[in-house]
């Protein structure tokens, strides 16, 4: 056998034997795509409506029987204004419409509990839309991409950002330095093996896992979370591939310069999690947030990714698209791989 | 004889402290040779530039003609090195953790075995057991078989049988007999005296400094000449009154007795009559036989 494999060997061995952890990777991505992708949705259902209406009207009536008829909405019948804020405060209705006649002319007020901001957005919206479809005005709003505006669609970029940088640059840093802390690097590197080659078994199996790990979020993506399959996926493993490796890169950094599994562990959680989760737009747009904010955010490789993501999943563009995220991952991965191999090499 | 280990000048400074300062010593081929000082003496600092883990700052050293600096990816087939601290991967087992190190050194475990079959009498009845799963005396003895597994000819082992029972640590010594008979040289350092009267010579380092080199009998025959032993009731105001004593260089417990270190014009008689008076009605005073530890105490002592 040679040296090469027998490294790698070594290291399978560990993740095969460390039951515990080899679960929570494997696990971790499945429930992430599942939890997101169905409980924690950013759609809104069964929102209750009650009208306050001064004037009946063929006008006002049709507009009721559109919201009895949609099933975003629950109708809770027609009230007097006076009782409008108590049953807001009650919580039995989300949204109150008040109609107005003057002068023949029919106009709308929309009150709204915003105790909850996202729902609220969103119902007004709703609501507008339906009074303005009965009002004949019509706005005729095409939503691209993701007509059904499923959460689902959003949130599997943003987890396969996260995940990968996770596992990947997590794993890695903390199998490195757990080996500097028993002293078995010392042994490693008083072999006549090449450091080169200690680095590459120990990226290579992580490199493959990952790989394990693309295929089971691709795979419920494209079938659980029922995203538009397209010859686009080549594409998709391409980028991935490549964020991979930039996430083993920032691993090995990460154990150059932390000398304990527990700070390991820190650093690539503060790092990584933190940015991801907040920076990266896997949640919070980076458009809406502050200048300064925006600029930090172009430092996250996970941003670059989701948004490149994106593109090719969901609106499963050609790779030509997302040439600028392309390059910056790559000028990224380079000065990482520089910078971790170099502090690597430095005698101590 | 040639010399196995050339050191010359060797010094370390890790800020302000100094680990190893103008370390200077020769090791032949072939021998046993004991590395005897403290914690934080520079042992480890000393292995680690040996096995070509540190680069020292000063000074040069050669192990089998091989510099450490210049020839260091030759160098580290010739060595086998067992650290401190037992490591080896716990969650492998015994046979997968030598197959893996003869691997990183490209050789086959049948072809070696030989030399660790008697080291390894024991642990092939659990090939399949987990190191981390086995005794101190047998994670030991697995640290030595991987480190012997390329057939090194220099052996270089820091404090191996630190947390080792006593039979272990004898058994230990044994094999280390056993591989010198083999032709290869052993540098092992130790802070246990009673083993470094098993090796043929040794270095006593202290403050990252070479105190003395010899071999064991001869260092401990320049100590018996004035070395007393002294015991009393009450030791401890033995101790107090033995060192106002205008004689007595210098007086400390040893075991269940106290060493005291006289220059020539001790007298013990006399001595014995001054602490009856002060009281120590039944305080003894006889010649005693130096050891290694009391030769440590000197050295470290004279050092300041």
């Amino acid at each position: 056998m040679s040296i090469f494999q027998s490294l790698i060997r070594k290291e399978v061995l560990h993740l095969l034997r460390d039951f515990r952890t080899i679960t929570v990777v494997l696990v971790m991505p499945v429930v992430l795509l599942l939890l997101f992708g169905f409980a924690i949705s950013t759609e809104v259902n069964n929102i209750k409506v009650v009208a306050v209406v001064e004037q009946h009207t063929d006008e006002t009536k049709q507009i009721i029987d559109r919201f009895r008829n949609n099933s975003y909405f629950t109708f809770e019948g027609i009230v007097p204004y006076h009782e409008v804020e108590s049953i807001l405060r009650k919580g039995r209705a989300d949204a109150a419409i008040v109609f107005r006649t003057e002068d023949g002319k029919l106009s709308h007020q929309i009150i709204v509990d915003a105790s909850n901001t996202n729902l609220a957005l969103t119902s007004t919206t709703y609501l507008e839309s339906v009074i303005c479809s009965a009002t004949g005005i019509p706005v005729v709003t095409n939503t691209l991409y993701n007509p059904q505006l499923k959460s689902a669609y959003n949130f599997v970029p943003g987890i396969m950002g996260m995940i990968f940088i996770l596992i990947c640059a997590m794993m890695t840093s903390v199998s490195i330095v757990s080996e500097k802390e028993t002293g078995t690097m010392n042994l490693l590197l008083v072999s006549p093996v090449r450091p080169w080659t200690i680095i590459f078994g120990k990226l290579v199996p992580y490199f493959l896992l990952s790989c394990i790990i693309l295929i089971l979020v691709l795979v419920l993506s494209y079938t659980v979370l029922g995203l538009p399959f397209s010859f686009s996926v080549i594409n998709v493993i391409w980028v991935t591939i490549l964020y991979v490796i930039l996430a083993l890169a920032l691993g090995l950094l990460i154990s150059t310069i932390a000398s304990t599994q527990v700070s390991a562990l820190l650093v690539s959680g503060v790092m990584f999690m933190i940015p991801v989760v907040l920076l990266s737009g896997m949640i919070f747009p980076v458009e809406n947030m502050p200048l300064a904010l925006q600029w930090l955010s172009c430092i996250i490789p996970a941003r670059w990714y989701i948004s490149a993501m994106r593109v090719l999943m969901v609106q499963q563009l050609p790779i030509g698209y997302v040439l600028t995220e392309i390059l910056v991952l790559s000028g990224m991965t380079l000065a990482v791989l520089v910078l971790a191999i170099k502090k690597f090499n430095a005698k101590k | 004889m040639k010399n196995a280990i050339d050191i010359q000048g060797l010094t370390k400074r890790y800020g302000k402290l100094v680990a190893l300062d103008h370390v200077s010593l020769s090791i032949s081929e072939g021998s046993l040779f004991g590395l005897i000082g403290p914690d934080g003496a520079g042992k480890t600092t000393l292995y680690q530039i040996l096995t070509t883990l540190l680069s020292p700052d000063e000074g040069s050293a050669t192990v089998m003609g091989l510099d450490v600096v210049k020839d260091y990816r030759k160098l580290r087939t010739e060595i086998g090195y067992m650290p401190e601290k037992f490591s080896l991967y716990p969650d492998l087992t015994v046979d997968e953790n030598l197959h893996f190190f003869a691997s990183l050194f490209g050789v086959n475990v049948k072809d070696n075995f030989d030399l660790i079959a008697p080291i390894f009498d024991q642990l092939q009845k659990f090939p399949n057991r987990r190191a981390g799963a086995l005794s101190g005396g047998m994670k030991q003895k697995l640290a030595l078989g991987c480190a012997l597994i390329h057939r090194p000819k220099v052996l270089l082992l820091d404090e191996p049988t630190t947390g080792v029972d006593a039979v272990s640590r004898s058994e230990f010594w044994g094999m280390l007999a056993t591989l010198r008979e083999k032709g290869i040289t052993i540098l092992v350092s130790t802070s246990y005296m009673d083993e470094a009267e098993r090796c043929e010579r040794i270095a006593l380092i202290n403050k990252g400094r070479i105190l003395d080199v010899d071999t064991p009998g001869r260092l401990i025959e320049g100590l018996d000449k004035n070395l007393y032993n002294a015991s009393s009731k009450d030791m401890y105001p033995l101790l107090e009154t033995l060192r106002t004593l205008p004689d007595v260089k210098d007086c400390y417990t040893f075991g269940a007795t106290l060493h005291v270190v006289t220059n020539d014009d001790f007298n013990p008689d006399d001595a014995i009559c001054k602490l009856r008076q002060e009281g120590l009605e039944d305080a003894r005073i006889w010649p005693a036989k130096g050891n290694i530890e009391d030769l440590f105490i000197k050295l470290a002592k004279d050092d300041g």
